[in-house]
């Protein structure tokens, strides 16, 4: 089974993990503000990359906590993975 | 009367004894502890008289006012105390005061887990059988506190000597966590 470098806690298996989705989607501001086509925006659309994406895992039965990592969406290789707040590291495919 | 939760597997437990020394130690207090604030950690470990661990996935033991306990790392701002039982809500409200107006919580958790000691020299060897996480001496000395999944059941997992490990276990999973030590034992056991 593929392993998953906590930030926290170091390698654990993948079924440790939980996925959460692209990182890095700021929360509207003003979110009454928006027309219902920008809240769709918000809520429903993501990227779709062929190459590294910037994702949420969480180490749900290690730690529990919140974490970011940077996987190639064409080989599963997870590239980089960093703690929540800290910026995304710079990585090559 | 109480009953423990692996009390109905006492006997079974004991016969892994040529393999495994396996024994519950039931009704353990324990507490789990968030704070982040340094200057609280501290003093919630001088109150307890251990500190807290300052490393990931390690824990922490020493003999204070309640006696032997234990502190482990659970997550970056997340502990368990354990000590004997029935001292939960004594060291809860010691701990509250230790935190004094940093931020953080002190919540009873002793209901939810038991705890479960294995000896022998094949503890790491038997414990393998469903545990991803390694366990060779070289990256899990003595020390080290681990949660993770065995058996697809969440355990913290504690390596309290070169051959002895302690296991936290939820309640609910006790006795499922026992029939699968069980059936891991029993390669070992045909040939004991
Ligand atoms: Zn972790």
């Amino acid at each position: 089974m593929q392993l998953i470098p906590c930030p926290w806690c170091g390698p654990r298996e993948e079924a440790e993990f939980h996925y959460g989705g692209q990182a890095h989607v700021a929360y509207p501001e003003d979110p009454a503000a928006l027309t219902d086509e920008q809240w769709a925006q918000y809520v429903f659309f993501r990227e779709n990359p062929s190459g590294p994406f910037a994702e949420r895992w969480s180490h749900h039965a290690g730690c529990r906590r919140w974490f970011n990592a940077v996987r190639d969406t064409r080989t599963h290789d997870l590239l980089a993975v960093y703690r929540v707040g800290e910026p995304m590291p710079e990585v090559t495919a | 009367m109480t009953v423990s939760p692996l009390a109905a597997w006492r006997d079974r437990l004991a016969a892994l004894a040529p393999v495994l020394d396996v024994a519950e130690v039931p009704f353990r207090s324990q507490l789990t502890v968030r704070v982040s604030d340094p200057d609280a950690l501290a003093a919630a470990g001088s109150a307890l008289g251990v500190p807290f661990p300052s490393a990931a996935c390690t824990f922490t033991s020493g003999t204070g006012p309640f006696g032997d306990a234990e502190v482990l790392w659970l997550g970056p701002d997340e502990f368990l105390v354990t000590a004997s039982p029935g001292l939960q809500v004594t060291i809860e409200e010691v701990l509250r005061g230790a935190l004094g107006t940093a931020g953080g919580s002190v919540v009873d958790t002793s209901a939810q887990r038991t705890t479960v000691v294995l000896q022998g020299p094949l503890v790491r060897q038997v414990l393998a059988h469903g545990c991803s996480v390694d366990l060779h001496p070289s990256s899990a000395p003595v020390g080290t506190c681990v949660q993770t999944l065995l058996a697809r059941t969440g355990i913290v997992l504690q390596v309290t000597g070169e051959d002895r490990c302690t296991i936290l276990v939820r309640s609910s999973f006790a006795e499922y966590f026992a029939a699968w030590l069980a059936d891991a034992c029993t390669e070992y056991l045909a040939v004991a």
